[in-house]
């Protein structure tokens, strides 16, 4: 790719003679001049990123402020790490901090353990129509919104007629439905066994694409020598993906405390509020609907901060291991 | 050793049935809440208090979809949410594959800076209130435009696109341009027809993503009727009767429509969001898995 430097490129018609002889330095605007239409094609969007992405960041300078909407950026009050105290205070925060902590957690074990084991599973199946239509079913409840989830997730957990409750019951495993949506102890799991049900097959896609990389010769070879299908599995295509599962770990590790709010705010509700309330559904709750802009804020950066910090530390421990670098 | 090859035989055999078995129910537990709910949005308002619906309606009748459909706001929020689903999938695939295109050409001078930008997106955002004050400032709060404006530009479909144009054959573009096209003709006439493939996969994410999304309707558009999209009305049918305090819309509506029990409705909602994925997601099921592969290996 990188050999094709500007000088081999003919450029703008015929004159291809004059591009050499001006170098790269020399002609930048001569060169701007000459790719008027791939900087007409790019910019526009550029601006536009740098509007919906990168300002919302100046936004952060909220949480050092005593911001009142009415007033300008330089009428605004300083006040330090007045919010950020507060925040630390509040006894609420740490009750939160708890929640994302253990539903990341639980998301990020279950949800990286699960979709592997599941991948490696389809492609032992034999029969390729049966693979096809399995694969086909478990990626579609990734194209469902959490909304309608949520609303299928009460149903089937629900005491009048849940599928749950009902094969609980004929099992004789409980003699009354169990009230699932009503006690916070159980609304991690809900969450997480969620989550699973919605996205497994999705993430298998990766997965089940690096199978498709290993060296078929590896199984024909294992099979002369005896091996069962369990040590193929093991010893052959679990070392087979293994970087990418080493990629997708760290990645999401960056994403632990950004767990989103969707589901903690479509399947909670008040009774649980003390288990289901998550950082971002905080800083909705006690930011922006109480008014408050920069407690919010000072919420979010507390937020970001955090990730970015589990991110480089995910990654320079991959690094230290593999020598490798996925950022 | 015959009798080890023997044993590995059976083994493999019971592994076989097992991992059949396992993916039987795989699949029952995939598919059988939506049977259920589609069931019961066909089945007999009444009938279905009874309980004891699982795949079959008891006493079909359409009377649950012809209620829903009589109710404005619902009808409204089809048609922004088909609206926004529309013009947010068109303007998302044109900014995807320009930048993609531009972003693909080696010469390109500012593409070190503009590939660099735009990846940092993915690391971090500026988060929720500084987003919402940015929508305020903007007067976007309270239209149409704020559905669509603010995820214009995705930079994982940009990496998609780009990869799948890195490898095309360079040599297309290159006679192109011997013949005096220009960037634009290049990127128009060449690169987009063949970008068919990876388009259809970013279509699907998009159109997905935005007929999915309620938040944005709650938080900007939550008091406003003319903007509010079918998700934010299905979210706040199911929310009202689990919040035993904010009762108001399910039941309402139920009261509103007579015969019918918020269960039937809310059955029937959630059957009328999610058939137009059904429909559509089988035939792209081939683009998005490549798409997946190919923004996994870039990325």
């Amino acid at each position: 790719m990188e050999a094709l430097t500007p000088n081999t490129i003919p450029r703008g018609g015929q004159d291809t003679a004059k591009a050499p002889k001006r170098k790269r330095k020399g002609g930048f605007w001569s060169t701007v001049l000459q790719q008027k239409y791939l900087y007409l094609m790019s910019l526009p969007f550029v601006i536009w990123v740098f509007v919906f992405s990168y300002l919302p960041l100046w936004g952060w300078t909220m949480a050092f402020q005593n911001y009142k909407p009415a007033r300008s950026f330089s009428e605004q009050k300083w006040v330090g790490f007045k919010y950020f105290h507060e925040l630390f205070q509040d006894d609420r925060f740490y009750l939160v901090l708890r929640n994302t902590l253990a539903m990341s957690f639980m998301g990020l074990i279950l949800g990286f353990v699960v979709p592997i084991f599941f991948a490696i599973l389809l492609n032992e199946l034999r029969g390729m129509f049966f693979k096809r239509f399995v694969q086909t079913v478990s990626y579609l409840p990734h194209f469902v919104s959490w909304v309608v989830v949520a609303g299928i997730i009460t149903k089937m957990l629900s005491i009048d007629g849940g599928a749950v409750n009902q094969i609980l019951m004929a099992l004789h495993l409980t003699d009354e439905p169990i009230q699932f949506m009503a006690k916070g102890s159980w609304f991690w799991y809900i969450v997480t066994g969620s989550d699973v049900w919605k996205e497994t097959g999705w993430n298998t896609i990766i997965y089940l694409a690096a199978i498709t990389g290993i060296d078929p010769e590896l199984y024909e070879a294992s099979r002369v020598d005896g091996a069962s299908r369990w040590r193929q599995m093991w010893h052959i295509t679990l070392p087979g993906i293994r970087s990418t599962i080493s990629v997708l770990l760290i990645m999401s590790i960056g994403h632990l405390i950004s767990i989103g709010f969707e589901k903690q705010f479509l399947l909670g509700n008040n009774l649980v509020s003390d288990y289901s309330e998550v950082l971002d559904l905080y800083a909705l709750n006690y930011g922006l609907n109480m008014g408050r802009f920069s407690y919010g804020t000072a919420i979010g950066i507390f937020n970001s901060v955090v990730s970015i910090i589990l991110l480089f530390t995910a990654n320079g421990i991959f690094k230290k291991i593999t020598k490798e670098s996925i950022m | 050793m015959p009798n080890k090859a023997f044993n590995a035989t059976r083994s493999d055999k019971i592994f076989d049935i097992c991992n059949t078995i396992f993916m039987v129910i795989v699949l029952i537990v995939t598919l059988y809440p939506f049977l259920n709910v589609l069931a019961i949005s066909l089945n007999d308002s009444i009938d279905t208090v009874r309980g004891g619906i699982t795949i079959w309606p008891r006493a079909f009748t359409f009377e649950n979809y012809k209620t829903i459909f009589a109710y404005d706001t619902l009808l409204q929020g089809l048609k922004i949410s088909i609206l926004r689903t529309i013009v947010g999938t068109l303007l998302g695939l044109l900014s995807a594959s320009m930048l993609a295109y531009t972003l693909s050409r080696p010469d390109f001078q500012a593409r070190k800076f503009v590939s660099t930008f735009l990846a940092m997106t993915m690391y971090f955002s500026g988060g929720l209130i500084p987003g919402y004050i940015l929508m305020r400032d903007l007067n976007l709060i309270g239209t149409f435009w704020v559905y669509v404006l603010p995820g214009l530009v995705s930079a994982f479909n940009v990496f998609i696109v780009r990869s799948f144009i890195d490898g095309l054959p360079y040599a297309l573009q290159e006679s192109a341009k011997l013949d005096g096209a220009n960037d634009f003709t290049v990127y128009w006439r060449i690169i987009l027809p063949l970008c068919k493939p990876v388009l259809a996969t970013i279509a699907l994410f998009l159109a997905v993503g935005q007929w999915n999304a309620w938040f944005d309707t709650y938080l900007y558009n939550g008091s406003n009727g003319t903007w509010t999209t079918l998700q934010y009305e299905l979210m706040k049918v199911l929310q009202s009767t689990q919040q035993g305090g904010g009762a108001i819309n399910a039941n309402d509506m139920a009261k509103q429509m007579a015969q019918i029990s918020p269960e039937s409705i809310k059955m029937a909602i959630t059957i009328v969001v999610t058939v137009p994925i059904l429909i559509v997601y089988p035939f792209l099921q081939k683009y998005f898995v490549s798409g997946m592969t190919l923004g996994a290996v870039k990325s």
